[in-house]
């Protein structure tokens, strides 16, 4: 597809967890790995919102934090506008191809400098990015900036913690608009915000993008929240790709077991009588992960064939799900 | 009429500090009935916690209660001595928090912190308690409980050590439960499972809970009441159904509007402008006036008490007629 912004392609990354050397030798250990992120490809089209649910550990800010560049993957490549972002990438393109994108952080206090002024916050990406631009044209837009997230441009003279969680998050997207990205990977902007203040940040994010065409990878374990924002939804579970596809079709009909078990432990908060179906057991450790499906513990189609053989994506309409129950046809 | 197991009249919790009191619950009233699940919703720092402290006999100093009662069945409890007040906290009303942590003391066994807790408060031997902590484990759901009782809390995981905190929050048979947030440290699909088990386990032996949380879907499913809380004060208070459905004060129905819900697929959500006064910066009037849509003048100038404005509602917004001034 032409208008693809990021493809991400068979992306791996696995960290080393083991215990220090000497205690492995004493105690006679191998080397321990988590697989953070194994095998997950997916694109997320211009101006499109692509978002990414799992609960805690399944890989959501791994996968965030290999697409802005802080961290490298083991294996797999991402491609940005049709530029791979593998290993060299250097100097000037680099930093035409960084520039373009973003990332904004769940807790917003500890992504902002507490020691620096708000004003300095914002335009630390236009000193790095806009070199030609002198102060003056700086501290006008930083003031511009400050309007468009709904605070005031006198607001630039305080320092982080004089202002409300909800007002910080407004400072970090500030920061993230300096440079005029296209591209914003944001990783559970809301999750530490109450509902009322989440409500603000989720509409200024969608004023936002409407106003300047930006493309989201949006991360969350809420689902509430990816339902209001998303148009393309991937499920993540223990560092693979559970399933993904059209939000609409994936929130209608889920096909992977576990995307129907997470719609289903979603409170009922409209009241309308559905009871929730009880689901079973916790996520495993993803150090050992069961062989096979990683979800055939918690999973009540699983089979031999579950137990042994890891299950690919397969598309089915708007949606591909890794499950071979889907694939058989038994669910 | 059944006497209420847990009764808060005008509960008002101040902080004394250097530059002048801060009062962080104001004039809250609400009763709980013998069985009945209430629910307490707001924002951080809206004075959720502080509330439940309150009534455990846990707040932190120089904070202290400034006005009103606070009555266990026909027990006044919020003047007594601590050493009093020790033996009704895990005997008559249970405790849970949010970090299962605070609760576990991760160097000693689950078995050891169960049958202290029991032998506390009830009068077993060794055995017996060690009989009894093995059910409630295993009422909690805690699978091969007799074996797991030796455990250490790390062993656990975050949702096992939640069931743990639950058996012991319950194991010598309170009245009444204060639960904090007690699933918001969890994953998603394990939420659900704690709710389920701690309405089931306090529904069969006729304990109430106190709900604190600022999850809406999970008072949703669980509470029989709810009471909405703003700045230190009660908003509205009434059955869980119509407060969802047809919240009265505007701060709740604002509240409502700002979940994202899954049936409904809105380009925005509604938005309360504004954010929640500091404590030391508390509004005139009503509270929540300057990011009310609904505000006039008179709403400046004075406070409305929480008041009945039909059966079984009470709200505090000088909208209703029926509400008086505080
Ligand atoms: N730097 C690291 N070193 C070792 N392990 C790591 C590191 N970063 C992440 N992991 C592990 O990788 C897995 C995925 O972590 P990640 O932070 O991506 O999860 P997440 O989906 O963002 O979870 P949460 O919802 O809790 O934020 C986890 O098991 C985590 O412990
Ligand atoms: N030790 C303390 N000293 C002063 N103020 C406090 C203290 N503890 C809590 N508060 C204040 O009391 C108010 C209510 O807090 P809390 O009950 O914890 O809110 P919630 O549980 O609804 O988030 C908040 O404004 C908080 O900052
Ligand atoms: S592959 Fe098997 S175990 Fe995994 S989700 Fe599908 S049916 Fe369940
Ligand atoms: S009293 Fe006035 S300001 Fe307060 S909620 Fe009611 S209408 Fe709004
Ligand atoms: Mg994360
Ligand atoms: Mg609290």
């Amino acid at each position: 597809m032409s208008d693809t912004l990021l493809d991400v392609r068979h992306l791996s990354r696995r960290f080393d967890v083991s215990a220090p050397w000497l205690n492995r030798k004493l105690e006679g250990l191998d080397k321990t790995y988590v697989n953070a992120v194994k095998d997950v490809s997916f694109t997320v089209a211009k101006g499109q919102t692509f978002a990414l649910v799992g609960e805690s550990g399944s890989g959501k800010s791994t996968i965030a934090r290999l697409i802005v560049g802080l961290l490298e993957p083991t294996e797999g490549e991402i491609v940005f506008d049709g530029t791979s972002l593998a290993r060299g990438l250097k100097g000037a393109e680099a930093r035409r191809l960084r520039r373009r994108f973003q990332m904004i952080f769940q807790d917003p206090l500890a992504s902002l400098n507490p020691r620096w002024r708000v004003t300095d916050i914002i335009a630390e990406p236009l000193r790095v990015f806009e070199r030609s631009m002198n102060d003056r044209a700086r501290h006008l837009r930083v003031g511009e900036l400050l309007t468009l997230v709904g605070l005031s441009p006198e607001d630039g003279l305080k320092f982080p913690h004089q202002f409300s969680g909800g007002q910080r998050q407004r400072i970090a997207i500030a920061r993230a608009l300096a440079a005029n990205p296209e591209f914003i990977v944001c990783d559970e902007p809301t999750s530490a915000l109450d509902v009322s203040v989440q409500a603000q940040i989720l509409n200024l994010m969608k004023d936002l993008q409407d106003e300047f065409g930006l493309t989201y990878v949006f991360i969350s374990h809420n689902l509430q929240v990816v339902r209001h924002m998303a148009t393309e939804i991937g499920v993540l579970y223990l560092g693979r790709l559970a399933e993904v596809g059209e939000a609409e079709a994936l929130f209608a009909t889920p096909q992977h077991p576990y995307t129907r078990m997470l719609l289903d432990a979603v409170p009922d908060i409209e009241m309308t009588g559905r009871r929730r179906k009880k689901v079973e057991g916790e996520i495993p450790s993803p150090i050992d992960p069961p062989p096979g499906c990683p979800f055939h513990p918690r999973c009540p189609f699983a089979n031999a064939r579950c137990r042994s053989e890891v299950p690919g994506l397969t598309r089915r309409g708007p949606q591909a799900a890794a499950c071979h129950a889907v694939e058989e046809g038994r669910i | 009429m059944t006497q209420p197991v847990l009764s808060v009249r005008n509960l008002t919790v101040e902080f004394p500090t250097r530059r002048g009191i801060l009062t962080a619950v104001q004039d809250i009233t609400f009763d709980i009935m013998p069985g009945e699940v209430l629910g307490v919703v707001g924002e951080s720092g809206a004075g959720k916690s502080m509330t439940g402290a309150a009534i455990i006999g846990l707040i932190d100093p120089p904070g202290r209660i400034a006005k009103g009662e606070i009555w266990l069945g026909d027990q006044r409890i919020d003047n007594l001595a601590p050493d009093r007040m020790r033996k009704i906290r895990g005997r008559r009303i249970g405790m849970i928090f949010q970090d299962p942590l605070t609760s576990l003391n991760p160097l000693y066994r689950i078995s050891r912190q169960l049958i202290e807790t029991i032998r506390t408060h009830l009068p077993l031997s060794q055995a017996d308690a060690r009989k009894r902590a093995i059910k409630l484990l295993d009422d909690v759901g805690i699978p091969d409980a007799a074996r797991r009782i030796d455990d250490y809390p790390h062993q656990f995981s975050g949702g096992m050590r939640q069931r743990v905190v639950i058996a012991l929050a319950l194991c010598a048979d309170p009245e009444v439960v204060i639960a904090d947030e007690p699933t918001t440290a969890l994953d998603v699909s394990v939420q659900a499972q704690i709710i389920d088990v701690m309405k089931e386990i306090c529904a069969e032996r006729g304990a109430a809970i106190m709900l604190v949380t600022h999850d809406m879907g999970v008072i949703a499913e669980t509470a029989d009441r709810v009471a909405v809380m703003y700045a230190g004060r009660l908003a509205e208070i009434g059955p869980v159904a119509s407060v969802i459905k047809n919240a009265k004060h505007p701060y709740s129905q604002g509240l409502m509007g700002a979940i994202p819900k899954l049936g409904e697929n809105l380009d925005r959500l509604v938005h309360i402008p504004g954010s929640m006064p500091r404590l030391n910066a508390i509004p005139q009037g009503c509270a929540f006036n300057p990011r009310c849509p609904q505000v006039f003048d008179k709403c400046r100038t004075h406070r409305p008490a929480a008041s009945e404005i039909e059966p079984g509602r009470r709200a505090a917004c000088w909208l209703y007629p029926e509400v008086t001034e505080a």
